[in-house]
């Protein structure tokens, strides 16, 4: 089962920047590298899931494939032991929401008689700056409440990258979990395969859950019942065949668009449009405008960072994804230029202007390169709504009063 | 005195051919940096801004002696250009790319551990010494020599910090960004301890931001090892909440890191925290 985790901004984004795989997806590819999975199959609609149901056998499990924690508790997985329960179940669940997610497909994996379920997970230890291995046999339940309340009972290795997975290491599993011992060699394999899978995805995140012992034909063994995977945006470059299965259908458009563009975006609910370069100057103005509109419940109305070195044409995209928010009262640019260039920036504005066209009030600060080549390409467009600010906390304010005067 | 770099640091620039090398690398002379080369693989031989250019880091150094290597480099060939300079032994690597694999950086930071070399990034804006050097790309006018030393995991935000310190008249030792990656090469505490032992510098400005646990470490060794006052600042109190999918994240330590949990471990260390940058001048004159 599925819990949510609330984490910060930045993780958000990681979160955001990674590229996301189904749980199918997932599966399929952990399959690639030798780890055992049910033989299930994708469903689009009901009259499908019932095919696929007769070619596996019944009972079969119907498992929403969608983009978030919680699936279990929303009705999202349920068991079929007949047709007419499979078809029920896919027909539910296909076109539901699940925490704002639309389902659009189902995973339709054969029911498994399942003895005990262990957690297997890899991913980026910042702090220790490798990867880690995490294992514990209370796996399937929330594993997070584990860690909170038992967290001797996750076994924890790390791997040196330059010397990757040691067989030792996945003995200090095992053991460490009390896994049965006729168990480690198929476990063995597993965690094999699941590092190179890791290493070989540029994954930030592979995650078995549960990794379960069942009991087949009279027999035991491991399987992979539950998958997530999460790739490393800045290693796509390296696999264009995961790339082309990102599932972009639950994502906003403006976040599609922003993201086809390299522009960090989130939507937030206030009514000031921010466009900033740099992450943690965007957050600064972002903190700002909310300390000085906090009282009158104004606050800024999205996280949008253009990045480093952004030319006119991303600018222009920057300004139509802000102007396209309705609750967007005014736009306030700070752009402090390291490799961006102000006069780039400029005539991003302006350009977009031309093809997009607003009324809406504009507080502009541009400081740091050619930012005199910048200033005088905002003058010369000689724009009415247009406010200039040399501070942040000028900008901020300046912001803050525009959205109060519009409206009253 | 200043800190990892002054006007005497022999600088070489890798992919000081490229766009934003040649552009940087320009306004790098015109500050007064004493920039002795660049290395592009191919382009050995030719000149560029009147500087020999070299097709390996190796022969660069041989030839300039250089002790520095600033890197322009696209993200897929940027670690091949860290593991480079580590090779040839450079002292301090600076690297401004941003987007680089993060699993090249954990191969590059366990190598760069057992090795001589100080790396500065990935995904920085360097680091201005004023006056001295500006290895990076930090406009140079918004900073003046003085006694504030200045540590950032931001870009802009270091450019922002900077300027309200040099418009109050409080002019700066060193400005070091050390990148926002999840993976960098050195971390606040590095730089704190540098700072600590540089006799100009009489206060620290610390700029953080969310996510990560580098600003409660610093939180920490401040307590301990430090006795020259340190003001700060934290990026994004007003971040939204989200969501993730797999539990790994959460489980590992320091997976959260708020903006108002690194406030209060500096608070709760008696380290005053700006809501905005330009109040960080005010609060440096409230402690001594």
């Amino acid at each position: 089962m599925q819990f949510d985790t609330i984490l910060s901004l930045f993780e958000y984004f990681r979160w955001r920047i990674d590229l996301n795989l189904h749980e199918y997806q997932a599966k399929f590819r952990f399959a690639e590298f030798g780890i055992p999975i049910p033989r299930g199959k994708v469903a689009h609609s009901a009259d499908e899931a019932v095919e696929i149901a007769q070619e596996l056998g019944l009972p079969v499990v119907v498992k929403a494939q969608v983009f978030t924690g919680g699936r279990g508790k929303a009705g999202g997985v349920k068991l079929a032991k007949t047709m007419d329960e499979v078809k029920e179940h896919a027909s539910n669940i296909i076109g539901m929401d699940i925490k704002e997610h639309t389902v659009h497909k189902v995973l339709i994996d054969p029911g498994a008689n399942i003895k005990s379920e262990i957690y297997l997970g890899i991913t980026n230890d910042r702090a220790a700056r490798k990867p880690l291995i995490m294992c514990s046999a209370e796996g399937g339940m929330d594993i997070e409440e584990v860690n909170r309340t038992m967290p001797e009972k996750i076994i924890r290795v790390h791997v040196d990258p330059l010397l990757g997975l040691r067989g030792y290491q996945v003995t200090q599993l095992a053991s460490g979990i009390d896994l049965p011992r006729n168990h480690w060699k198929q476990f063995s394999k597993i965690v094999q395969a699941l590092y190179e899978c890791y290493i070989g995805s540029d994954a930030t995140l592979t995650e078995i859950n549960p990794l379960a012992i069942i009991e087949e034909d009279g027999e035991e063994m491991l399987r992979a019942l539950d998958g997530k995977m999460s790739i490393d945006e800045n290693a796509l470059y390296r696999h264009p065949k995961l790339a082309d299965e990102r599932d972009t259908s639950a994502d906003p458009e403006e976040e599609i668009i922003a993201r086809e563009a390299d522009l960090s975006y989130v939507s937030l609910d206030g009514q000031i449009g921010c466009m900033v370069n740099g992450a943690g100057l965007a957050m600064a103005t972002m903190d700002l405008t909310g300390i000085f509109g906090e009282e009158y419940g104004i606050g800024p109305a999205n996280f949008l960072d253009i990045g480093g070195g952004a030319e006119a044409d991303k600018v222009a995209t920057a300004l139509r994804i802000i102007l396209a928010e309705p609750e967007v009262k005014a736009i306030l640019i700070n752009i402090f230029g390291g490799i961006t260039r102000c006069d780039d920036v400029a005539r991003g504005i302006l350009q977009a202007l031309d093809e997009v066209g607003t009324d809406l009030p504009m507080v502009v600060r541009l400081v740091g390169t050619n930012q005199e080549e910048g200033r005088e390409i905002m003058e010369a467009a000689n724009l009415p709504n247009l406010q200039t600010a040399r501070s942040l906390y000028e900008a901020a304010q300046k912001a803050v009063e525009v959205v109060r005067k519009a409206m009253n | 005195m200043a800190i990892l770099a002054d006007k005497n640091s022999k600088i070489i620039v890798q992919g000081m051919t490229g766009k934003q090398g040649m552009f940087h690398s320009e306004q790098m002379i015109d500050y007064g940096t004493n920039v002795v080369g660049g290395v592009t693989p191919g382009k050995g031989g030719e000149w560029v801004l009147g500087k020999p250019i070299f097709d390996t880091v190796m022969t660069a150094r041989e030839a300039t002696d250089a002790n520095c290597s600033l890197i322009f480099v696209p993200p897929p060939f940027a670690a091949d250009a860290i593991l480079e300079s580590i090779d040839a032994e450079i002292p301090l690597i600076v690297c401004i790319t941003e987007g680089i694999p993060i699993q090249d950086m954990m191969r590059v930071r366990t190598l760069l551990d057992n090795s001589n070399s100080r790396l500065l990034g990935a995904n920085c804006p360097g680091l201005l010494t004023p006056e001295q050097a500006k290895v990076g790309i930090m406009p140079g006018y918004i900073s003046t020599p003085g006694p504030i030393g200045v540590v950032s995991k931001s870009g802009t935000l270091t450019y922002e910090a900077v300027f309200a310190l040099t418009e109050r008249g409080m002019g700066q030792t060193t400005c070091v960004g050390i990148g926002g990656d999840p993976i960098n090469g050195t971390s606040f505490i590095d730089v704190l301890q540098m700072f600590e032992d540089d006799h100009e510098t009489e206060k620290v400005v610390l700029i953080g931001e969310i996510g990560g646990n580098d600003e409660q470490n610093a939180a920490a060794f401040i307590e301990k090892h430090m006795t020259k006052p340190v003001v700060a600042f934290i990026a994004g109190r007003r971040a939204p909440e989200g969501k993730t999918m797999g539990h790994a994240g959460a489980l590992v330590e320091g997976g959260q890191g708020t903006a108002a949990e690194k406030i209060e471990k500096f608070e709760a260390v008696g380290v005053q925290v700006a809501e905005y940058p330009e109040q960080i001048p005010d609060l440096l004159n409230n402690v001594n």
